[in-house]
């Protein structure tokens, strides 16, 4: 099943300073991001970046802090401007769109939520989550509805009159999701949307999240530095160092065949076995030893160790909805979850 | 001799200086060191700094300070008819505005005034204790039989911080907006509240008669509006910049985010900037008693001129508490703001 790809990021550079443009000559001669800021004292944000997104997954963008995350996503509905390439949105591109256009755009197709939620202190809960609308045109009975059908969807049923001071750091950020469903845009975009939050109350949201893609297949663009918080949501992960793209793929093969030693590191100290999927590790060879039941290719590596009671001699048939569709053994799993480094393969 | 006689000589500048005697007015040096008899020999310690006049003796073709004083004042009366066609018009509805505020505030009886007065309060402020006490200031200064002095200065405020707040507003607008022309504004801002109130009057004074209100009303409003104008710009520069990101975000119109947004959300600045500015009016409607305005600042003159110390002294009280009943009922509305919206 392939499917569109709704936003798509060409050769994109973003330098910030006086001239961008001569800046931009010296990066295409080869000059690093230190040397640039060192001679001329211009920060190059991005470098060359190419993603595709496709519709209805999440594309998680990651990246250590000043990696340009914040400035990538922003590009998408060009809250900054980029210093060359293209953004193509449902492959038109948006950078040559005017002013109404860009608005259009950021009413109806795109909406974000912010890592400090960023809600108008002066309007209620309800106001706030129908802000999109609003913003639209309509009068408050007109978006009132669909506001509050959101905000229910989201946990917040009954707390439409209060101001967003009045909640919680999650509650908030609830009504942050809940503003950008209301706009019923397709494609929302999410800057470390839970990356002020406690811990606990930032896996209640994640499976808020989960559960609501599941049920509504948006095109998500989600931006965190936490690996965990990308694993457990990503489609599709795309790692970010220095204003460039080191790693993108499945986060299940970046995992299991980093590309370089930054990446290594990053993964080093991930729980492999609940992270890593059998569909990953599973092959299309039947083992030597006796297959002693079945699992599901989604299930994780952690459920398989407990299913074989710790015996390293097993070996089970992978199967859905009846079909087999191949085999892991024990032996290749605990392989598996020692990291691989990429010298050592050389 | 002149001691900077030498100087123009050597210059080869006497010619141009033209000739030593001059049949202009003789200063106070000469006439004394005519009568002394001598020509007097400077000591070192008597050496006179190069100033204009000093110049002058030296040389007829350099002017006096006072023939600059006097440029100026003639410079000034030839702009000042051209000026007046301009200016008289644009003002002129000020003073319609503040002669109809005198005559409605002094001339609608007592028992209407107080009451429509107390609801305006109430209507501001939204608190008893605050209506209780402009009760009690008005109340006392009916008392003294200063009623119709305090509703005169009163209507003067009203007119002036009105309309400072009616160009105020969109001046700080206008300057959150463009660092250029808050670049350009900020150092005339800073003038107009550095210069003395009395520097003020006196290009008005030429420019208008003393009898018309709009004299004084020009007066209090530039050097009222300053604050308003002040915190207007920083309020809305001190909007949330993540805020404002995600109106831009959700695609706002410029004057979506303006009246949806910045404006809502600078208010508290906005009311602390009207707040002062109410009051520097009331300082400056006193001053500008000396150019007729009417009001309590007239018996506060009188107490001065007249030595009637009694009669400056009450008024002056009464300043001093309308002055406390004015503040009292912005910063009751200003907390009310504040309250409504202390964000995060
Ligand atoms: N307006 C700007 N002017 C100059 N440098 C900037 C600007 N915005 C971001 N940067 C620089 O770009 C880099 C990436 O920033 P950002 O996208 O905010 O990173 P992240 O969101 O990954 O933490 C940083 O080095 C930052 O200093
Ligand atoms: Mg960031």
């Amino acid at each position: 099943m392939t499917k569109n790809v709704k936003v798509s990021i060409r050769n994109l550079y973003k330098i910030f300073g006086a001239d961008p443009q001569a800046a931009l000559a010296k990066v295409h001669e080869g000059m690093t991001k230190a040397e640039l800021l060192d001679q001329t004292g211009h920060v190059l944000g991005l470098q060359d970046i190419n993603v595709d997104m496709k519709e209805g997954e999440i594309t998680v963008i990651m990246g250590l802090s000043g990696s340009g995350k914040s400035t990538l996503i922003r590009h998408l509905n060009r809250l900054i401007e980029p210093t060359a390439g293209e953004v193509l949105v449902n492959g038109e591109d948006i950078l040559s769109w005017n002013d109404a256009q860009l608005r259009t755009l950021r009413r109806e197709s795109m909406s974000m939520v912010f890592q400090n939620f960023a809600l108008l202190p002066h309007r209620t809960v309800l106001e706030n989550a129908g802000m999109a609308l609003a913003t639209r045109g309509m009068a408050r009975r007109d978006f009132e509805g669909e506001a509050n059908k959101w905000l229910d969807r989201v946990g917040l049923a009954g707390q439409g009159e209060q101001y967003p001071r009045q909640l919680s750091g999650g509650m908030q950020q609830r009504v942050g999701i809940a503003r950008a469903l209301a706009s019923n845009s397709d494609i929302m975009l999410m800057d470390e949307a839970f990356s002020a939050l406690d811990p606990l109350i930032r896996t209640d949201m994640q499976n808020l999240l989960l559960e609501l893609q599941a049920e509504l297949q948006k095109t998500i663009v989600f931006i965190t530095h936490d690996l965990d918080e990308a694993l457990k949501l990503a489609d599709h992960l795309v790692i970010l160092k220095d204003g460039a793209v080191v790693q993108q793929g499945q986060p299940q093969e970046i995992l299991l065949n980093p590309a370089d030693p930054y990446i290594e590191d990053f993964v080093a100290d991930i729980n492999r076995a609940r992270v890593l999927r059998v569909r990953s590790v599973m092959t299309d060879r039947k083992p030597d030893a006796p297959v002693d039941g079945e699992v599901a290719p989604g299930d994780n590596l952690e459920s398989v160790i407990a299913l074989a009671e710790g015996n390293l001699d097993r070996a089970f048939s992978v199967s859905k909805n009846g079909e087999t569709l191949g085999y892991i053994d024990m032996q290749s799993l605990v392989r598996a979850l020692v990291p691989r480094r990429v010298d050592a393969e050389a | 001799m002149a001691t900077y006689d030498r100087l123009f000589d050597t210059l080869g500048l006497r010619d141009w200086c033209g000739t030593e005697e001059s049949d202009g007015p003789m200063s106070m040096a000469d006439l004394l060191a005519k009568s002394s008899g001598s020509e007097a020999t400077t000591s070192l310690r008597d050496f006179p700094f190069p100033s204009l006049d000093a110049l002058h003796d030296a040389c007829q073709a350099i002017p006096q300070s006072r023939d600059l004083t006097k440029g100026l004042e003639t410079g000034f009366l030839d702009i000042r008819d051209a000026l007046r066609v301009v200016v008289d018009p644009l003002t002129q509805p000020l003073s319609w505005a503040l002669e109809d505020m005198l005559w409605v505030m002094t001339e609608t009886p007592w028992w209407v005034m107080v009451p429509v007065l107390l609801l305006i309060t109430y209507a501001v402020a939204r608190s008893w204790k605050v209506v209780g006490f402009v009760a009690l200031v008005l109340a006392g200064l009916a008392f003294v039989d200063h009623y119709e002095v305090a509703m005169q200065t009163l209507a003067i405020i009203f007119v002036c911080a009105l309309i400072c707040v009616l160009f105020g507003v969109p001046i700080g607008i206008a300057m959150s907006r463009s660092d250029r022309l808050q670049g350009v504004l900020t150092p005339v801002l800073d003038m107009l509240q550095t210069l003395p109130p009395f520097v003020y009057l006196i290009p008005l004074i030429f420019l208008f008669s003393v009898t018309e209100p709009k004299l004084y009303g020009i007066a209090v409003i530039l050097y009222a509006i300053v604050p308003v104008v002040r915190l207007t710009n920083l309020g809305i520069r001190l909007v949330d910049p993540d805020v404002i990101e995600a109106a831009d975000a959700f695609g706002m119109t410029k004057s979506q985010k303006l009246f949806g947004v910045q404006i809502p959300l600078a208010l508290p600045n906005i009311m602390a900037g009207v707040n002062q500015t109410i009051m520097m009016s009331l300082a400056m409607v006193v001053i500008a008693s000396m150019v007729s305005a009417p009001g309590l600042g007239i018996l506060v003159l009188r107490g001065i001129r007249n030595l009637e110390l009694g009669v400056g002294l009450i008024a002056g009280l009464g300043i001093v508490v309308l002055a406390i009943a004015l503040d009292r009922v912005t910063k009751a509305s200003l907390a009310r703001i504040d309250a409504s919206q202390t964000s995060r």
